[in-house]
């Protein structure tokens, strides 16, 4: 339960972040910062106490296995979930290198102010 | 076991902590990948081998992604708060989203005994209907191929299109011939400045 | 070890020899690994996300510590285009072959004995597939971001 609190936590650092901070860089850090949030919380609901993990090797019993592993179904989401968050980021820092190149600066305040 | 997963969040925490308030980018950044490494040790106690693998190296390209993205010649401090209502209007609304959340949490099952109903048919029937050993490979691309699917299309779109805000620099004349090769090294503009890597 | 003239270690690109000589040794290990981990990914854990991304930082740690003209020579900026789409049209591929013996992504191979190599149908060829398409994607965007950026940064600059 604490845990689970914990977790919800650091998501909201995370998202404080993103909001509250006028340097992009920084922004993008708040992203990062609650994608592993997200993936720590689903993983944390998947777990058993005394557990196995889902992966039969040579001596063992496959029963043994499927009475009490971990439930394997959120860590293969959590996988692709991984990969695309650094897909994401690429793009992130992308539009992050356009917009210094464009307005010389990182301050999210003066790239709002320029209207033209 | 609590006790080491309680230890591993609270030092996350702090490490996030650092990661917001300090002035230097690239300290930042290290300090983002002090919790993505704490991060893959909680994956390894979680009973979870491949993620912890697959969330260790991607860290790694996350580093360089982002110091690549903080080494320009404006490096550090643009700093402070994005004026006061930002700042206290978070305060406020995160606050309230955490009272609410601690009430909600008390309607999850406990930590330890998972309400696995799918899953209990895929541990039973995975290795004998796929011959896949490792039941979270025989998920990802057996059961459940569809989201796989799903992964790849969102990582082709994703690096398609940070190629296409990377690729050329402003825009041409009209008048301008419109017959470019494909590539990124065309652009004369970037061939002559990159001589001696 | 990687198979390199003379004039390429003693040039002034990349970095200090130190780096290069490690480079030297340990990037063979870097791609068995990162192929054993991506091959046996349906009995150990792994798979093709996590074989893919070794075998793309592989590939990263060449750039860094050569140069671009020695790693541009292994995989060039069109090849991890083309190995990119291809990867994903494998994939795609492998399940609508699925089709001609059921439904759409049926796993129609022979699935073997167990705790062989060659088992479990079609799971080893799309491991495969995904591990192709994501190591020339990252490789590919690493080029982008770092190489044929606009602009280049002081340390990069200071070192001619």
């Amino acid at each position: 339960m604490i845990l689970y609190f914990l977790t919800l936590v650091l998501f909201v650092m995370g998202l404080y972040c993103l909001v509250a901070k006028k340097n992009i860089i920084k922004k993008i850090i708040g992203i990062v910062i609650t994608e592993y949030s997200i993936n720590l919380f689903l993983i944390l609901i998947g777990y058993r106490k005394g557990g196995v993990a889902p992966i039969i090797l040579k001596g063992m019993d496959a029963g043994v296995v499927a009475e009490s592993s971990v439930d394997p179904l959120p860590q293969a989401l959590v996988l692709t979930s991984i990969v695309i968050g650094l897909g994401v980021l690429a793009l992130m820092v992308a539009i992050c290198l356009r917009l210094y190149e464009k307005y010389k600066t990182f301050d999210m305040s003066d790239i709002n102010k320029l209207q033209g | 076991m609590e006790i080491y997963l309680l230890t591993l969040l609270i030092f996350m925490i702090i490490g996030a902590l650092i990661a917001i308030e300090t002035k230097n980018l690239l300290s930042s950044v290290i300090s983002v990948g002090v919790v993505g490494f704490t991060l893959s040790i909680a994956f390894l106690m979680l009973r979870a081998p491949d993620i912890a693998i697959t969330q260790v190296v991607v860290e790694i390209l996350i580093l360089v992604v982002l110091i690549r993205a903080t080494i320009t010649r404006d490096n550090t401090s643009i700093e402070g708060r994005g004026g006061t209502f930002p700042f206290v209007s978070s305060l406020i609304f995160f606050g309230l989203f955490l009272i609410f959340a601690f009430f909600a949490l008390k309607e999850l099952p406990r930590f330890g005994e998972p309400l696995m109903k799918v899953s209990e048919r895929y541990l039973r029937m995975g290795p004998e209907q796929t011959k896949a050993m490792n039941i979270v490979t025989g998920i990802l691309l057996d059961f459940r191929a569809y989201d796989t699917i799903g992964e790849a299309t969102v990582l082709l779109t994703s690096i398609v299109g940070a190629f296409c805000i990377l690729r050329r620099r402003g825009r041409k004349l009209v008048e301008d011939a419109d017959d470019e090769k494909t590539g990124i090294l065309e652009d004369e503009d970037i061939k002559g400045s990159f001589e001696g890597f | 070890m990687v198979d390199l003239d003379q004039e390429i270690r003693d040039s002034k690109k990349g970095m200090t020899p130190i780096v290069k000589t490690i480079t030297r040794f340990v990037m063979g290990i870097i791609v068995m690994f990162g192929a054993y981990i991506v091959l046996y990914g349906h009995l150990t854990p792994g798979g093709g996300f996590a074989g893919g991304v070794i075998l793309a930082c592989g590939y990263i740690l060449l750039t860094l510590g050569f140069g671009k003209d020695v790693s541009l020579k292994k995989m060039n900026n069109l090849a991890a285009s083309l190995l990119d789409n291809l990867g994903v049209l494998i994939f795609l591929s492998i399940g609508l072959l699925g089709t001609t013996a059921g439904y759409f992504f049926l796993n129609f191979i022979d699935h073997g004995q167990d705790f062989k190599l060659f088992s479990s149908g079609i799971i080893p060829l799309c491991n495969i597939a995904i591990a192709l398409k994501v190591t020339s994607s990252l490789f590919a965007i690493f080029l982008a971001l770092s190489i044929f950026g606009r602009f280049v940064s002081t340390l990069v600059e200071e070192e001619e």
